[in-house]
């Protein structure tokens, strides 16, 4: 659960404040200038046969290689003395045409073969898709070089020979996306409607491929004008008197010497056109591709900005001993924020906590309600963009964690605080073996040679109970099971002995047996290590297995906080008392679970007052006006409630 | 990784079948009857059908492809009319004047395209992305038999720092460094598109990796920034390189046609196109069939390295 998480609490009503994709279409100014370069170039092609130009083959021998800007002749004439600005435009519209027709026909036929093979699978798709292999095999121009061998040279078939070795990329696409739309439900009941496999191809499957066909076209588009004119430069293309740009090109190159522009004009053009392409291609497929518009392909920075607004924290400062008391991490008013667009997801809001030595703090709540991102902010995890930390004082050890820069936060990161993540096999590194990656953890921090750390690491599976260590850890992630490979994570995390370990829900994504050897493991070797374990979870039933206190935390905020027993036996807020409900119990095969009515609220449009209001049963005016403070119960249990059960009658 | 290595050769062999069935197709296509056109349009009947069956074209399509295959397999690529030489003899010398400058090109295109893409990634939105963003547009938009001119004008015309054309100088030449200096100008104008493909593709598979869990596993453990991004983004990010360099190395071998034309490279692109002229069509099935079965085994030594950095795939 990361920063994703926050948004699928988005509720529908609510117009989402990231850039829509006309927005992000305008803003993208290369794009716009590609479209109206091109836009551009194509008026003055159509206008072309209205200009008052002169005749494009006229020869005029007395006048042949003018320079530019010669009089009569704007761009100067060729070796024939004909007037290069009307042969470009008149070529300019010829390439632009053959460039086109060629997409259209490998649009046309590798569209048709893609949705074919994807849509009938089986001994269809085998032959097609095995012809296709065929053609992709050979270098790409050589192809369509034999194909105007065998034609002979000429225009057209330049045309068709160029299309031809573009089938394959089209076929390849559309294969894929048309392979994963027959597999869905809504196909599957046309189907089963009776419609025919022609009328579902068209009125089904043909609309939602059609984006990956403009894609397509619109990135090799460029790619075949060049080609097409390519062929012409050869002298394979365009014969004379026909003329495109690459013609032009290829027969002013014999005059590269005595008169450059007569090649160097048309490749302006050529160069010109296929840039403008390829500046709008881009566009439309940033446009189409639905995973820009969240802006998450913005590479993370090393760690998250922090931006305070107020530094006034007792003994907010980086150097020297700060007063701490006896805990090992202390946390106050935390505030991490995600910015999409114009909206601000209020992520973490006014988080605070301790955790003493050797004490294990349950992080208890929902998805979405900001406990991973808590997790993360304490040590500068969270990915910027688009997370930012806006206020608030992590102290470890005396120092305020969020005040330091990325080489203080990396001294720390894994040697002092450890972190310990949901799902191993996305967060070991696939291409290296395990006993490698816990090696670079202890070689990152102490200077010790690669033989011992190794030696290191495979004391620490061992300890970790894998078997055979010595051997496996050479072993690579994807050869070991999800228990092992979460194993491998603890012992990376217990590498360096760190002070503070930090597990975002370290057994959600292992199976229910597996969960609880490695749960057993952790609080083992939490115990024998000594180490503090701020341990993240959504069940309360993990939680009162390990944890010696509790925070439940619900829409960014810490609802309510104390000793796990307490807090389970007699939850103060509405909320815990909902989530303890929803856990299965052994020995009360009768209880009823009942799931909490409605969605929590959106982090970006919180509501006044309590946010669980909406949702509990209890609520009322007082519920949704003002801020509602943690109130403390007694000396270890607060909560953030007008009307605490149990409590007040 | 050695039975890896013959179970990917077994599999080239039908793919090489291929390559050879749509050569043969296409030479197949060639309008009109060849006995006509060896022996003039004034032939007799019984001299057109006489030779038809010397060449055996009188049998089925199917049995004429056999036949022209066993052929292929003893070395036998036919003669070229115009040079009146065995057609596999000029294929081979030409085309290892392709693969030096190829190899050359493909050399250059891998490590600056590397370089730029994760330079830019790195950088992202920053300055050194701009103006290396800015100069991947160009060049992959910019025409290379165009900019092999642009080349020339400049730096052998004008300036006169290298060679405008050929492989060797005339008098005198034939060393490695009389090599280098004529492969300079054509070697960079065939590796500049290419360059900007592999800059562009490897940004976007570091700025992918760069999101992943187990970088951010990397940072949590501590490792330096400088480690993340050069050990553990690069090397995952390569994976998915790797094979996008596989493809380029065709466009490279393909877009040799147009530098060899420029720079008059005595390679077998320049000599594709005179045979197409030329009308000398054994030439030209020869020399496609020869670049062509190259580029399979390339794309087969991609997919071993391929496999040599992912684990992954080796079980």
């Amino acid at each position: 659960m990361t920063a994703a998480g926050t948004t699928t609490a988005l509720s529908p009503a609510r117009r989402s404040g990231r850039p829509s994709a006309f927005r992000l279409f305008a803003r993208n100014q290369l794009a716009a200038f590609g479209a109206a370069l091109l836009g551009l170039i194509v008026v003055v092609v159509i206008l072309t046969p209205a200009l008052p130009l002169l005749d494009p083959a006229a020869t005029d021998p007395a006048n042949r290689l003018l320079r530019p800007l010669a009089e009569n002749h704007l761009l100067g004439t060729d070796h024939l003395g004909r007037d290069i600005l009307s042969r470009l435009l008149w070529g300019t519209g010829v390439s632009l045409l053959v460039g086109l027709s060629a997409t259209s026909v490998a649009a046309l036929f590798g569209s048709a073969i893609g949705i074919l093979a994807g849509y009938f699978g089986g001994r269809a798709d085998t032959v097609l898709m095995r012809g296709i292999d065929m053609l992709m095999a050979f270098p790409y121009i050589l192809l369509a070089l034999a194909i105007v061998a065998a034609l002979g040279p000429g225009l057209l078939n330049a045309l068709f020979a160029i299309a031809i070795v573009n089938i394959p990329f089209f076929a390849r696409n559309i294969r894929g996306v048309t392979l994963g739309l027959a597999r869905r439900e809504f196909i599957e009941a046309a189907r089963l409607s009776g419609k025919s496999d022609l009328s579902i191809l068209l009125t089904e499957v043909l609309p939602n491929v059609l984006p990956v066909i403009v894609i397509t076209v619109s990135t090799t588009v460029g790619w075949m004008i060049l080609e097409t004119a390519g062929l012409s430069f050869l002298g394979l293309g365009a014969q004379p008197p026909d003329a495109d740009l690459g013609s032009m090109l290829g027969e002013g190159r014999k005059l590269l010497i005595t008169a450059p522009h007569v090649s160097v004009i048309p490749g302006v053009m050529i160069f010109l056109v296929v840039m403008s392409i390829n500046l709008l291609g881009d566009g439309i497929r940033d446009l189409l591709d639905p995973r820009l518009k969240s802006g998450a392909l913005a590479r993370p920075a090393p760690m998250t900005e922090v931006v305070r607004q107020e530094t006034d924290y007792p003994g907010a400062s980086t150097e020297g001993a700060v007063a701490q008391g006896d805990s090992v991490l202390a946390v106050t008013d935390l505030q991490t924020q995600f910015r999409m667009g114009d909206d601000v997801y209020r992520a973490v809001n006014g988080v605070s906590f301790d955790i003493r030595p050797q004490e294990c703090l349950g992080l208890v709540g929902e998805s979405g309600s900001g406990k991973s991102v808590t997790a993360l902010s304490l040590l500068g995890l969270v990915a910027t963009p688009p997370g930012r930390i806006v206020g608030g004082q992590v102290l470890m050890q005396g120092k305020d964690l969020l005040g330091l820069d990325a080489a203080g936060l990396r001294a720390l990161r894994g040697d002092r605080a450890a972190y310990i993540f949901q799902d191993p096999l996305t967060t070991l590194h696939p291409l290296f073996t395990i006993g490698d990656q816990i090696a670079e953890a202890i070689r990152s921090h102490r200077p010790v040679s690669y033989k011992d750390a190794w030696a290191r690491a495979v004391r620490l599976l061992d300890a970790v109970r894998i078997p055979n260590a010595a051997g496996r850890a050479s072993a690579y992630p994807h050869e070991l099971s999800g228990g092992m490979r979460q194993r491998v994570s603890i012992a990376m995390a217990l590498a360096n002995d760190p002070a503070l370990l930090i597990a975002d829900e370290p057994t959600t994504a292992l199976d229910v047996t597996v969960q609880a050897q490695v749960l057993k493991l952790l609080d083992q070797l939490r115990g024998d290590s000594g180490a503090s374990l701020l341990f993240i979870t959504h069940d309360f039933g993990v939680v009162s297995e390990v944890c010696h206190r509790v925070a439940v935390m619900y829409a960014g905020r810490i609802v309510e906080i104390g000793p796990t027993e307490q807090v389970l036996d007699a939850p103060a807020h509405p909320y815990t008392e909902r989530l303890i409900a929803c856990v299965p119990r052994l020995g009360e095969p009768g209880r009823r679970m009942e799931a909490i009515p409605g969605l929590p609220p959106a982090v970006n449009a919180l509501p006044p007052g309590c946010a669980f209001a909406a949702r509990c049963p209890h609520a009322e005016a007082a519920c949704r006006e003002g801020e509602i403070a943690l109130d403390a119960l007694d000396v270890a249990h607060a909560v953030r409630c007008i009307k605490p059960r149990g409590r007040l009658a | 990784m050695l039975a890896y290595t013959v179970k990917r050769l077994v599999l080239a062999v039908p793919v090489l079948l291929g390559l050879t069935v749509i050569v043969f197709l296409i030479m197949a296509m060639i309008p009109g009857d060849p006995a006509t056109a060896i022996l003039g349009s004034y032939a007799t009947p019984e001299n057109v059908e006489r030779l038809n069956r010397q060449l055996g074209l009188d049998r089925s399509l199917v049995e004429q492809y056999f036949v022209w295959l066993g052929n292929l397999l003893q070395g036998d690529f036919g003669r070229s009319y115009n040079l009146n030489r065995p057609v596999l003899d000029e294929v081979l010398e030409r085309f290892s004047a392709t693969l030096i400058l190829a190899g050359a090109a493909l050399l250059l295109c891998s490590i600056f395209g590397l370089i730029a893409g994760v330079a830019t990634a790195v950088r992202q939105y920053g300055w050194t992305d701009r103006i290396v963003t800015f100069f991947v547009l160009i060049g992959i938009s910019v025409p290379s038999f165009w900019l092999g001119l642009l080349l020339v004008l400049t730096f052998a015309v004008t300036w006169r720092l290298f060679p405008a054309s050929g492989m060797f100088a005339i008098y005198g030449g034939g060393d490695l460094p009389d090599l280098l200096h004529h492969l300079t100008l054509p070697a960079i104008t065939l590796a500049v598109v290419a360059t900007g493909v592999i800059a562009r593709l490897t940004r976007a598979a570091m700025l992918e990796v760069l999101r992943q869990d187990y970088i951010r596993t990397a940072r949590a453990k501590g490792v330096s920034e400088r480690r993340v991004i050069y050990r553990h983004a690069f090397k995952a990010a390569l994976v998915g390189v790797i094979p996008v360099i596989g493809v380029q190395a065709g466009f490279v071998l393909g877009g040799a046609v147009y530098i060899e034309t420029v720079f008059q490279w005595p390679g077998i692109g320049r000599m594709l196109v005179t045979a197409i002229s030329t009308r000398d069509l054994l030439l030209v099935q020869g020399g496609v069939l020869v670049v062509a079965a190259s580029y399979v085994l390339f794309n087969l030594i991609t997919d071993l390295l391929q496999h040599l950095v992912d684990p992954r795939l080796r079980t």
